[in-house]
């Protein structure tokens, strides 16, 4: 399918996007004060200079769409929907945070109403969880997108590469955030792979990438949301690798000194949220007026959830032997969007015989098979090859034959 | 009745499982168009089509992952592993991530990895293994390992129901050797009871899997000498029947436990201290245990046969438990 990126944002959008980078920002700066006040019992990190990321990317998802973040990712947490409140009461160990105090960070979900997959330590993980969310909402009809982020230093594990390579070979509709903040802890990237872009890995998974600026949050917005476009008519999964600069160390217990000062200076003057502050203003977007009830709006909601997180008990010590199996009946039913007669005999019935495109004489007309097709498109899905590879030689045929079937994106939802 | 073999039995209840809930899907390296390696899955794809029985790359974690992710929308993923010995290669995933989502924040994850596992067929030190208890120390994992083709049926539906992760160890030595007869129609064996084979009042052997075979046999040679054991066998390793052991140990007063997993760490050292506190007044002798050694699985016969524990193993501690 072509691709080019549509840079139309709204007015009612770009909006948006400041309140929820400038929501996200002062968010942080609450939480790196309680943690100054020993009010954070674990570990705190830090998004500064990267909201872009996370919240142009969340922002250009719907409802159904699910997420999973990493633990620079309150950005897309708060613009899927969760409260502040949410996240200082998980920061702070309260019995009243998403996870009763069970876990911290922004290591919580919502499998029901936000569609928000929690987030482990050990990175990659969520790749291949990801897809498999994916595949269950092709599965079930759903046309969903599932997007996860990912650091530079993250690239470097087993999982990164089991998981990319299983949504390519799914075409699973995943939007995989490659956020390149040039900093694995301590390591800088140059000194984890020999590669300048992180993206070019895309092509040897077969799959599509966009390189973007990640302190520019329309630049950001406007990928994500071709990304989603592709993902959702068929052809994900997708790569953006946004590239941008972590202006705090690892955590806050790191002084980040093996940083050059030039380095932050640099990047300080491209702060994402002062240069879109600025251009939303010069455009005539952004008035004083309106800056101020935005202000005063975000400044009501925080300072309240503050308040309630701080009036939050500790959960009681017997709660750490509850719920370690789920007893009772499942609270999650699928919710089947195409009729269940299409994945049940007779109609599921296939015959069981790979049709290998590419090796020797057989020339097989119609290929059925290796890849699951997406009964919800309203055209033939493309037919890949049967062995499920998408070689480069092969790829024309499918990439014709999506473009044929692509559908407009659906409108991007707007946010109250 | 005709006899069905443990891995007829299981294949069975994939079949009945499926085409009862369409929620219900298979995932795994070659068990499509292939069958899966020891064709557990044959003829699944065929019925359920690519949708619903998915050829992955060679990817554990890929595959754990995905199942995990899938469950998430409330399917119910059936993963195979080849052999249980890879079950290394996607640890983490498991240990950390499935076994961790319903404690840490309320998501369950109701998925079913299933292996073939366990020595006696000459393969090595990769594909023999026992890795059971590296999950049975993980809290939110479920471990069943049945010995029967009723009980493999039973358990196996039970699993795919269950609302937690289940990881479903498939002894490949009995898989074409053990044989029962098999209702007709539904039915299902609740994880985490166990079930006596024999009942004996001299001492009691707890056990599982394969050696629940070896344990049968030894029973029958001690009842030559007159010594009536009782044979107990697991069937779930988490949940443990310890009420099951207990009672048992209550009416012998001597407990003998074997398994095919090395000693060290082993669940016959967790019975044990089961047992010492909460029953130690029903001892009349101190518990024994039988197991494999502790080394790796070796290749070669003679060294296999030395590694695994024998009938007469099993006789000789039982002998000397019950004179004891």
């Amino acid at each position: 399918m072509e691709t080019k990126i549509n840079p139309a944002v709204t007015s009612e959008q770009q909006l948006d996007l400041y309140r929820y980078m400038l929501l996200d920002r002062i968010v942080e700066d609450t939480m790196t004060k309680l943690f100054r006040q020993n009010k954070i019992v674990g570990g705190l990190y830090s998004s500064l200079g990267q909201e872009a990321i996370s919240v142009g990317t969340t922002y250009a998802l719907e409802k159904r769409d699910w997420i999973a973040p990493m633990i620079r990712n309150i950005g897309g947490l708060l613009v899927k929907g969760v409260r502040p409140r949410d996240i200082f009461t998980q920061h702070m160990a309260r019995y009243t945070s998403p996870t009763l105090g069970k876990d911290g960070t922004s290591h919580f979900g919502d499998l029901k109403n936000l569609h928000i997959v929690s987030p482990i330590s050990m990175l990659g993980d969520l790749i291949p969880v990801m897809t498999g969310v994916a595949m269950a909402g092709r599965y079930l009809g759903q046309n969903i997108v599932a997007l996860t982020w990912i650091g530079d230093g993250g690239t470097s594990t087993g999982a990164f590469h089991e998981g990319v390579n299983l949504a390519a070979q799914q075409r699973a509709s995943l939007v995989l955030v490659i956020e390149n903040n040039g900093w694995a802890y301590s390591t800088p990237v140059g000194r984890q792979v020999p590669i300048e872009h992180l993206a070019d890995r895309a092509k040897a998974y077969g799959c599509r990438a966009f390189i973007v600026d990640g302190n520019d949050v329309e630049a950001v917005f406007t990928t994500a949301r071709e990304a989603v476009r592709l993902c959702r008519s068929g052809d994900g999964p997708v790569i953006i690798e946004a590239k941008t600069m972590r202006m705090r160390g690892h955590a806050q217990h790191d002084p980040a000194e093996y940083v050059p000062k030039e380095m932050f200076e640099y990047w300080k003057r491209r702060d994402p949220i002062d240069t879109y502050e600025k251009r939303l203003a010069a455009a005539g977007v952004l008035t004083e007026k309106k800056k101020a009830e935005i202000l005063e709006g975000i400044h009501a909601v925080v300072q309240e959830d503050l308040a309630f997180a701080e009036n939050s008990p500790f959960p009681p010590p017997e709660l750490a032997e509850s719920a370690i199996y789920c007893e009772g009946p499942l609270t999650i039913e699928p919710q089947w969007k195409r009729p269940v007669a299409e994945v049940t005999p007779p109609r599921s019935s296939v015959k069981a015989e790979w049709r290998v495109a590419g090796r020797g004489e057989f020339q097989p007309e119609a290929l059925e098979g290796a890849r699951p097709e997406n009964p919800a498109h309203a055209a033939p899905p493309p037919r890949s090859s049967g062995d499920g590879a998408r070689r480069d030689g092969a790829k024309p045929a499918a990439r014709a034959a999506s473009k044929r079937t692509a559908k407009p994106a659906p409108p991007v939802r707007g946010r109250k | 009745m005709a006899l069905t073999t443990l891995l007829e039995g299981i294949r069975q209840a994939l079949f009945e499982e499926m085409e009862r809930d369409p929620a219900v899907v298979c995932i795994g390296e070659d068990i499509g168009v292939y069958g899966g390696a020891f064709k557990v899955t044959a003829g699944l794809l065929e019925r359920y089509g690519w949708e619903r029985v998915i050829d992955t790359p060679i990817s554990e974690t890929g595959l754990i992952g995905a199942a995990c992710g899938m469950s998430y929308l409330g399917l119910r993923p059936v993963c195979e592993l080849q052999f249980v010995d890879f079950i290394a290669c996607c640890f983490n995933q498991l240990t950390n991530f499935v076994a961790k989502s319903y404690y840490l924040w309320g998501a369950p994850v109701p998925m079913v990895v299933r292996a073939p596992s366990g020595g006696g067929v000459h393969g090595g030190p990769f594909h023999s293994q026992n890795p059971e208890m590296y999950f049975a120390h993980t809290p939110g994992l479920k471990i069943v390992y049945p010995s029967t083709a009723y009980d493999a049926k039973g358990l196996m539906k039970s699993a795919i129901r269950d609302n937690n992760p289940v990881l479903f160890f498939e002894h490949k030595f009995l898989y074409r050797r053990i044989k029962d007869e098999i209702p007709a129609g539904d039915y299902t064996v609740p994880l985490g009871k166990a079930a006596v084979r024999r009942e004996g009042r001299d001492l009691t052997i707890v056990t599982y899997a394969a050696m629940a075979h070896t344990c049968m046999d030894a029973a029958a040679e001690l009842a030559k000498e007159g010594i009536e054991a009782e044979v107990l066998d697991l069937r779930t390793i988490q949940p443990l029947d310890k009420e099951a052991v207990l009672a048992s140990v209550k009416n012998t007063n001597r407990l003998l436990v074997v398994h095919e997993d090395t000693k060290f760490g082993g669940i016959a050292g967790e019975i044990a201290a089961v047992v010492f506190e909460e029953a130690f007044d029903d001892l009349d002798a101190p518990v024994r245990r039988v197991t494999a050694l502790d080394t790796p699985v070796p290749y070669s016969p003679p060294l296999e046969e030395r590694f695994l524990p024998q009938v007469k193993d099993v006789v000789t501690a039982a002998r000397e438990l019950a004179r004891y």
